[in-house]
């Protein structure tokens, strides 16, 4: 992280936020992430409600797709699959 | 100081209110959008004074009616962090259960109004004056003003909107009333009519910032939405703490801008500090709140005796009007200082403190004691008062201090 960051005089006032948390790539926190099973997915969409970053949305043709970026690799969406579809893959 | 009979009087309306309905008819006379508040004694007349204005329908405020003081100010942060005019109103341990929420209003910057009715914390219980809560949060980043009587009480709690809202101040204010003392006795107090303190007050104003969907008014708009108070770790809390130590300084010079505009619609202004008799002073007290009001009595009497004494009220304590003490003293050269709280296992009184500091660097500096006075009530009479300046008298005789912190009307 060699960003510059603003001053005390360059900063709005009250705090607020600058960025937003999507700008907060908190995916490198993890060391793992999910990969799901296509053959064994029902669809059903549970992992994207378990998820707590966020970071699993249903893309093409109702599959769930994992957002590596925000991830944190918790593995509650393999823990919450009633297929056992998702598999947490060691990333580092 | 005391109202002079300037033409604006006739315009104004003269009650017989005490303290605390002072702050609730100023109060509704600015008509916030919310006033979350719980009763504790000696404040709960504010709230059930205001409570009757909305009632009346005499206000649009929605008024919260919280389980804590906790929720008190919390409701407020919330509210003004929405863009509201949020005001609330506590005492003592209220205030004491407020005091984490304390600094997150003043962190988050939002310009919320509190009136103090102050109040001596427990334990053992007690429920009568000294300044113990109020000085509890001296640190906490909102500006204080201390009230000698019904009318800058009043006067107080319209001028604290105008402070707090200024786009270079953006702090919470305090106003603090001294408890029984001022908040129960009824005194004259004249008001301005109600279109008179709508234009001084006028509407909140927002300083714009810039948040991650761009520029915004600083308040909470699902249109432009801003995320405030977050996460603000070793890479950010110190650059906004410093924000804070800047706003605080444009105060001192804000707060006798806003005095000098509200003087010239009601004849009166304050200033941050009120020297009297200050031109000749050979020993002066300094003080904060109602005693000052006999300090005045005593000082006139011991004047026609031939004593030069003379007295200096800090009305604005945070920010600490050094620059005003230091003109205000002039060659003064004996200084007692009235703190009406006690700092356990510190050098001195908290006021004392801040006027020993503001000194050390000085080259021409007075001698200085510190007198801890009224605790939980204990009555600062003319006869106390007047042994205190009778001590002054001593250390300028004897060009010492034989005792810095004295603690005086305490039974040996």
């Amino acid at each position: 992280m060699s960003e510059i960051k603003p001053g005390w005089k360059e900063l709005p006032r009250g705090a607020v936020s600058t960025k937003s948390s999507r700008d907060y790539e908190t995916g490198d926190w993890g060391i793992s992430k999910p990969e799901f099973d296509r053959e064994k997915c029902t669809k059903c969409t549970l992992c994207h409600f378990f998820c707590p970053e966020g970071a699993i949305s249903i893309g093409e043709g109702g599959y769930p797709e994992v957002d590596k970026d925000h991830c944190k690799g918790c593995g509650i969406c393999a823990e919450e699959c009633p297929v056992k579809c998702i598999s947490m893959v060691i990333t580092k | 100081m005391h109202f002079d009979g300037d033409h604006e009087m006739n315009k104004q309306v003269l009650l017989g209110i005490n303290g605390d309905e002072s702050v609730a008819y100023a109060t509704k006379q600015v008509n916030p959008d919310v006033v979350a508040a719980y009763p504790i004694t000696p404040q709960t007349i504010i709230v059930e004074r205001y409570s009757e204005y909305v009632a009346d329908g005499e206000v649009d405020t929605e008024f919260v009616a919280v389980e804590s003081e906790h929720s008190a100010l919390s409701s407020c942060v919330g509210a003004a962090a929405a863009g509201a005019r949020a005001f609330t109103a506590t005492a003592s341990n209220g205030l004491a259960l407020m005091w984490e929420i304390t600094y997150i209003a003043s962190g988050l910057r939002l310009p919320i109004v509190m009136a103090v009715a102050n109040r001596a914390l427990s334990g053992p219980l007690n429920i009568h004056n000294d300044h113990g809560d109020s000085m509890g949060t001296r640190d906490s980043g909102w500006i204080q003003i201390y009230c000698e009587n019904g009318q800058e009480v009043y006067d107080a709690c319209l001028e604290a909107w105008r402070i707090g809202e200024h786009p270079d101040v953006q702090l919470p204010v305090m106003v603090c009333l001294d408890g029984f003392t001022l908040s129960h006795t009824m005194e004259n107090v004249f008001t301005l009519p109600d279109e008179v303190v709508k234009a001084f007050v006028g509407e909140r104003e927002f300083i714009e910032v810039e948040g991650h969907a761009g520029k915004t008014e600083f308040r909470l708009n699902p249109e432009v939405p801003l995320t405030m108070g977050p996460v603000d770790l070793q890479d950010y809390y110190f650059e906004h703490k410093l924000q804070q130590v800047e706003a605080m300084e444009y105060a001192l010079k804000v707060i006798p801008e806003v005095d000098a505009e509200y003087e010239e619609i009601s004849g009166r202004s304050y200033g941050l500090l009120h020297p009297y008799m200050m031109e000749d002073a050979e020993v002066a007290l300094l003080g904060l709140g109602s005693t000052m009001g006999t300090v005045r009595y005593v000082v006139d009497e011991l004047r026609e005796e031939g004593v030069k004494a003379g007295l200096i009220k800090m009305r604005v304590y945070r920010p600490f009007p050094s620059e005003a003490l230091i003109e205000a003293m002039g060659e003064t050269p004996v200084l007692g200082v009235l703190d009406k709280t006690v700092s356990f296992g510190s050098p001195g009184g908290p006021l004392y403190e801040d006027v020993v500091t503001t000194y050390y660097d000085e080259v021409e500096r007075p001698l200085v004691a510190d007198y801890v006075h009224g605790l939980g009530g204990r009555d600062a009479s003319p006869k106390l008062l007047r042994g205190i300046f009778e001590s002054l008298m001593e250390i300028k005789e004897e060009g010492s201090v034989p005792c810095k912190v004295n603690y005086v009307g305490v039974r040996a």
